[in-house]
C-alpha cells in the first residue's frame, strides 16, 4: 500500500448506528490483504534506512579512488584543488569529491531509467487503463522481485506500479540534494547514498520493463524466444528504411503498428540501435536490430536510414548535424531529447509529412507516439524516393582522402584507445585498405578522431568504407529478449546455485566502450558457457555476442538454448530488463529458501552475498546508467567487473585477501563468529585484460555457503583458467580450501602440496550458515 | 631527450600537481638505483612494445634479473613464464589499493615500496592509477616509462617517438645493470 494512502482497523466500535467488530476503512488503494508474507523491515527505505547494511559492506570492500579529476568544479568558490590532503572552501577532501561524483553519476543513471519508466507507465496507463493486470512471466508468481523486496507491495495492475515509481523519484529527489554544496561530507556516507540510487535503478527498471511487457505483449519470460536478424546485412536497404534510436520503445511500437494497420511491413524496413531495437524486436521479431550503440555513427553515415526516429537515451547529441548531410529527416520523440526542433505534436499529420518530405524542415518534435507512427511511415515513403541512388557512404575516393593525412598524431591522441589511425592513413596513401578496415571492429564509433583532426578528414567514414563489403553482408541471429526468469526455472537451479554445484551465473551486461572490440564480449560468454555456468546478457553487450560466429558459421545464440539453466545463453532483453537479473537472484532467495521478500532488504540481499555465486560483467560499460546498474548489483552483495574503460567510474570497491579480520561472518546456527575467506573478494574492479577478467570471474563466482562439491566445481574452473592464462596454479588456494572435499579431485595431489607449502589449516576456514546481520543468528552458543 | 609534456590521450588534462619530466634517462635510473625498496610495475601493453631487447616483457627480465623487483598485473605473469622467467603477479586494482596502504609488506613481505616504477599500460589506465596513488599513498614516489609524458607520476619522460623512446629505455635499464 501506498504510504501515501490510509488504513484504518478498528477492533469494535459502538456508534449511534450500531455496533461495528473487525471494522476496516481504506482511503486512497485497496490494501493487499491475501498477500501471507509478513511485512518486513524496511519497506520504502528512506536514504538512510539500509545504511549500516551498507557500510557492512563498505568495511570489507573499501574504496579505492583514482580521481579522474583532481578538482571540483560545481560551485563559485571553486575551482577548488583537492590534491593529496588539501580540501576545497566548503570542506570536502578528495574521497569525498570523489565519492560525490559516483552519486551523481548514479543518480544521472537512476533518474534516466525512472524518467524512463515514468513516461513509459504514464502512456500505458492512459492506452490500457489503470486496472490492466499485470502479466509477467509464465509459470510466474513473483511478477516484481524488486518491487516486492523494496517497497513492500506486491504490484498487480498497472496503477499498482505508479506506488513504486512515486516512491523512487521522491527517493532521487533526497539524494541529488545530497550533493550539494555543504550537504554530506563523508565519503562512506556518499557510497551508501550511491547504492541506495542503484537500488532504486533496479525498482524503476522494474517497473518500465513489466509494465511494457504486460501491455505490449512482450516475451514473457520463455527460453526459447524467437530469433531475430541483427546487422547491417538485416536490412533490404532497396526499401524506404526507417532507423530507430534509443531506449524507449513506445514511438517505435507505434511504428509497427501503423505498419501492420496499413499492411506496409513488407514495404518499409524498419531497424533499430541500442536498447530500443531490443524491445522492438521484442514486440515484433521482424524489426530488424541494426546493431550497438558504436554503430550508430557509422550507420547514418553509410546513407541508409531513409528517416531517423530518436526517443532517448545514449543518442549521439550530434545527431541532427549529421543526417542533414545526408538530407535524412529527423522526428525527435521525447521531452528529453529535443534536439532544438519545432514541437508539431499537435499539428496535422499530412502537414508534418509534406514539410518533412519536401525538406521544408529537416526535422520535427513530436510527443504522441501514435502520431509518430503514422508521420514516420509517410514520410519514409516520400523521402525514400528521393534519396533513390544516395544510399551509400557519400565520401571521395579514400586514397584521395588520406592524402591530406598530416600525420600529426591528433586522432590517435584523441581516439580512446589510441588506435593507429595514422599508420592506417599512410598505407591507404598507397591504395592498401587493410589497416583501415582493421579498425572497424576495433572503433568504438565516438568520432572524437575526427573533432580532433586539423584538416577535418571524416575517419569513421573512411573506416567504415574501407570495411564497407563485410559490413553490408553481415547479418547475425540473435534470440529476441525474453525478459523475467521463470519461477519454475528457478525452482529447478535454485539449489545448485546455491549449493555451488553451477559454478556461477554471469551476467554479460552494458555498453559497447570496449577497448579491443566486441568480440571479447562473445569470447568470454562462450568461455562460461562452456564451463556450464548460466550466462545472461542484455544490452549493447547482447548485440555484441551474436556478432561473433565459428568456423561453422553458426554464434552462440544458435549453439547455446536460452534457457536459465547451466550453459544457458540468456538474453534478458534491453537496459530497463536488467532488472531481471537481480530479479532472478532475489527469487532464489525468496522462492528456493523461501525468505520472504516484503520489505526484507537486507535479509535478502545478506542471501544473495553468501549464497548466490552471480557476477556482473561490463566489459564496455559507458554510462551513468551503467552506474546505477551497477550499484543495484553491489547492495544486493553482486560483485561488478569492468573492463579498463571501467576504472574512469573513477573507484573500486575492493576487498583485501591478506586482511583475515576483514572475512568473517556470524554462524547463523549458534553465532559464532567465524573466518570464511575473502569470498568474494571484490564488489567492484576494473580488469586490465579479457584473461584476467575471465581468472576474476571464476574466482568472484565463490561463496562462504558452497558445499564441499560445489566448491570443488568452482576451484576447477578459477584453476584452470588461471593455469591457461597465467600458467601457473594460482597463489591464493588456501585462501579457498576449507577442507580436503573442496579440493578438485582430478589436482588433488597438486594442490595439497601447494597447501601444504602455504600453512594451510584444515578447517580454518569455515563452512557455516553465513550472515553478516547479527540479528539473522538463530540461536546463542 | 624529449621534454615534450604532450598528453598520450588529449583529453587527460592534470590537476594542479603535475609529474617532473624526467631530464635524462640516467637520471632514472640513479632514482631507481637510489631507492630502498623499488618496484617494476609492468603492464599488459608490454608484449606490444618494441625495445632493443625485443618487447618490454624482455626488458623486464633482465631488470629483474638485475636484482629490482618485478610486478606483472593484467595475465603477463603468464608472458614471463612462458619466456622462463618468474616474476611477482598482481592485478593492478589490487597493486593500487595496496601500494596506498602504509601498512602492506610488499609482495615478497620484506616491507613498503618507496618507489613505483610503470610501463607498459594503457594511456588512461595508467593516468587513473597514479592519480590514486598521487593523492592517496603521498609518500610513495612514482616514476611512469611511459612513451607519452604520464602527469600523474612524480617523474615521467617526455613524450617522444618510438625509436628515442627505445633508445632512452635501453640506457637506463643498462644504467641500471651498472651498478649492480
Amino acid at each position: 500500500m501506498s504510504k501515501k494512502d490510509l488504513k484504518l482497523k478498528i477492533d469494535e466500535l459502538t456508534s449511534t448506528l450500531g455496533v461495528f467488530r473487525g471494522l476496516e476503512i481504506e482511503v486512497g488503494r485497496i490494501h493487499d490483504g491475501t498477500w501471507e508474507e509478513p511485512m518486513g523491515p524496511t519497506p520504502f527505505p528512506s536514504v538512510g534506512t539500509l545504511r549500516s547494511w551498507d557500510r557492512k559492506l563498505l568495511e570489507r570492500y573499501k574504496p579505492f579512488y583514482m580521481p579522474f579529476c583532481d578538482l571540483c568544479c560545481l560551485c563559485t568558490f571553486g575551482k577548488c584543488d583537492l590534491t593529496g590532503n588539501k580540501r576545497g572552501a566548503c570542506g570536502i577532501t578528495m574521497a569525498g569529491q570523489q565519492s560525490r561524483i559516483v552519486l551523481i553519476a548514479c543518480c544521472i543513471g537512476a533518474s534516466t531509467h525512472t524518467a524512463h519508466a515514468r513516461h513509459m507507465l504514464d502512456h500505458l496507463l492512459q492506452e490500457y487503463g489503470r486496472d490492466a493486470p499485470l502479466e509477467v512471466a509464465l509459470n510466474t508468481g513473483v511478477e516484481a522481485p524488486n518491487i516486492r523486496l523494496v517497497c513492500g507491495i506486491r504490484p498487480k495492475t498497472l496503477r499498482d506500479l505508479e506506488d513504486a515509481l512515486d516512491y523512487v523519484e521522491t527517493q532521487l529527489v533526497q539524494l541529488v540534494a545530497a550533493t550539494h554544496t555543504g550537504q554530506e561530507g563523508d565519503n562512506i556516507d556518499f557510497e551508501s547514498k550511491a547504492f541506495h540510487a542503484g537500488m532504486l535503478d533496479h525498482v524503476a527498471m522494474e517497473v518500465a520493463d513489466i509494465s511494457q511487457i504486460t501491455t505490449l505483449s512482450l516475451p514473457k519470460g520463455e527460453a526459447e524466444a524467437p530469433m531475430t536478424e541483427l546487422g547491417y546485412g538485416s536490412i533490404d536497404a532497396t526499401k524506404p528504411v526507417i532507423m530507430c534510436i534509443g531506449h524507449n520503445v513506445l514511438p517505435s511500437v507505434d511504428i509497427i503498428d501503423y505498419l501492420m494497420e496499413n499492411n506496409l511491413f513488407g514495404e518499409v524496413e524498419i531497424g533499430g540501435l541500442c536498447c530500443t531495437a531490443h524491445d522492438m524486436s521484442r514486440y515484433d521479431k521482424r524489426s530488424k536490430v541494426i546493431g550497438p550503440i558504436s554503430w550508430q555513427l557509422r550507420f547514418i553515415r553509410a546513407g541508409i536510414p531513409d528517416l531517423i526516429v530518436v526517443d532517448e537515451q545514449c543518442l549521439r547529441t550530434d545527431v541532427m548535424i549529421e543526417a542533414r548531410k545526408l538530407g535524412v529527416p529527423v522526428i525527435a520523440t521525447s521531452e528529453k531529447s529535443c534536439l532544438g526542433l519545432a514541437d508539431r505534436t499537435h499539428d496535422d499529420p499530412d502537414t508534418i509529412v509534406g514539410d518533412m518530405t519536401t525538406g521544408a524542415v529537416d526535422g520535427v518534435l513530436i510527443l504522441d507516439p501514435r502520431k509518430v507512427g503514422e508521420v514516420s511511415v509517410k514520410t519514409v515513403i516520400g523521402v525514400a524516393k528521393k534519396r533513390e541512388g544516395k544510399k551509400r557512404f557519400n565520401i571521395e575516393e579514400i586514397s584521395e582522402l588520406a592524402n591530406s593525412c598530416r600525420a600529426c598524431m591528433e586522432c590517435v591522441h584523441a581516439c580512446p584507445n589510441n588506435l593507429p589511425i595514422v599508420d592506417a592513413m599512410q598505407s591507404a596513401k598507397e591504395g592498401d585498405y587493410t589497416q583501415l578496415a582493421a579498425l572497424n571492429d576495433l572503433c568504438v564509433g565516438c568520432a572524437r578522431c575526427e573533432s580532433a583532426c586539423p584538416v577535418e578528414l571524416p575517419i569513421i567514414s573512411m573506416i567504415s568504407k574501407a570495411n564497407e563489403d563485410a559490413n553490408i553482408h553481415e547479418v547475425f541471429p540473435m534470440r529476441v529478449g525474453r525478459g523475467a526468469i521463470q519461477d519454475t526455472e528457478i525452482r529447478e537451479v535454485g539449489q545448485p546455485i546455491v549449493f555451488g554445484e553451477i559454478p556461477g551465473v554471469v551476467a554479460i551486461v552494458g555498453c559497447a566502450n570496449y577497448p579491443a572490440g566486441g568480440d571479447d564480449v562473445a569470447r568470454m560468454a562462450e568461455e562460461f558457457l562452456k564451463r556450464r555456468f548460466i550466462v545472461l546478457t542484455s544490452g549493447c553487450s547482447a548485440m555484441n555476442i551474436a556478432m561473433t560466429k565459428d568456423e561453422d558459421g553458426l554464434n552462440l545464440y544458435e549453439k547455446y538454448p536460452g534457457h536459465f539453466d547451466a550453459g544457458g545463453l540468456v538474453n534478458v532483453g534491453s537496459c530497463v530488463a536488467n532488472s531481471h537479473i537481480t530479479g532472478a537472484a532475489i527469487k532464489i532467495a525468496n522462492i528456493f529458501a523461501k525468505r520472504s521478500l516484503r520489505g526484507n532488504y537486507e535479509e535478502i540481499a545478506d542471501y544473495i552475498y553468501n549464497r548466490v555465486g552471480a557476477v556482473g560483467l561490463a566489459w564496455g560499460a559507458m554510462s551513468q546508467k551503467a552506474a546505477s546498474i551497477a550499484a543495484g548489483c553491489w547492495r544486493l552483495g553482486i560483485p561488478v567487473v569492468v573492463g579498463p574503460h571501467g576504472a574512469k567510474y573513477r573507484r573500486m570497491l575492493l576487498g583485501r585477501s591478506d586482511k583475515e579480520e576483514d572475512w568473517t561472518v556470524f554462524n547463523a546456527r549458534d553465532g559464532e563468529e567465524v573466518y570464511v575467506g575473502p569470498a568474494p573478494e571484490h564488489l567492484f574492479y576494473a580488469a586490465e585484460t579479457v584473461e584476467e577478467a575471465l581468472v576474476m570471474i571464476a574466482k568472484l563466482s565463490m561463496r562462504p555457503n558452497d558445499t564441499n562439491k560445489g566448491r570443488a566445481v568452482k576451484l576447477s574452473h578459477y584453476i584452470d583458467l588461471h593455469k591457461t592464462h597465467y600458467g601457473s596454479m594460482p597463489d591464493d588456494l588456501h585462501l579457498y580450501v576449507r577442507r580436503p572435499q573442496d579440493i578438485p579431485f582430478t589436482m588433488k595431489d597438486e594442490i595439497v602440496k601447494i597447501l601444504e607449502e602455504a600453512g594451510w589449516v584444515e578447517d580454518k576456514i569455515s563452512i557455516p550458515d553465513p550472515t553478516l546481520l547479527d540479528r539473522m543468528v538463530r540461536r546463542r552458543g | 631527450m624529449s621534454a615534450k609534456t604532450v598528453l598520450g590521450q588529449t583529453a587527460e588534462i592534470a590537476g594542479p600537481k603535475k609529474a617532473f619530466i624526467i631530464p635524462k634517462p640516467e637520471v632514472a635510473a640513479a632514482m631507481i638505483k637510489r631507492a630502498k625498496r623499488p618496484l617494476l610495475v609492468v603492464g599488459a601493453e608490454a608484449p606490444k612494445m618494441e625495445t632493443k631487447d625485443g618487447d618490454l616483457i624482455d626488458t623486464a627480465i633482465k631488470v629483474s634479473r638485475g636484482g629490482i623487483s618485478v610486478v606483472a598485473t593484467g595475465h603477463m605473469v603468464g608472458e614471463f613464464r612462458r619466456r622462463g622467467s618468474e616474476v611477482h603477479s598482481m592485478p593492478l586494482m589490487n597493486l593500487g589499493d595496496r601500494l596506498r596502504d602504509p601498512e602492506w609488506m610488499g609482495l615478497d613481505g620484506k616491507g613498503r615500496y618507496d618507489l613505483a616504477v610503470f610501463v607498459g599500460f594503457s594511456y588512461y589506465l595508467e593516468w587513473l592509477v597514479q592519480n590514486g596513488l598521487k593523492s592517496f599513498a603521498q609518500d610513495l614516489t612514482m616514476i611512469s616509462l611511459s612513451r607519452s609524458y604520464q602527469p600523474n607520476a612524480g617523474w615521467s619522460l617526455g613524450s617522444m617517438k618510438a625509436e628515442e623512446w627505445k633508445e632512452v629505455i635501453d640506457v637506463i635499464v643498462e644504467s641500471i645493470r651498472e651498478g649492480n
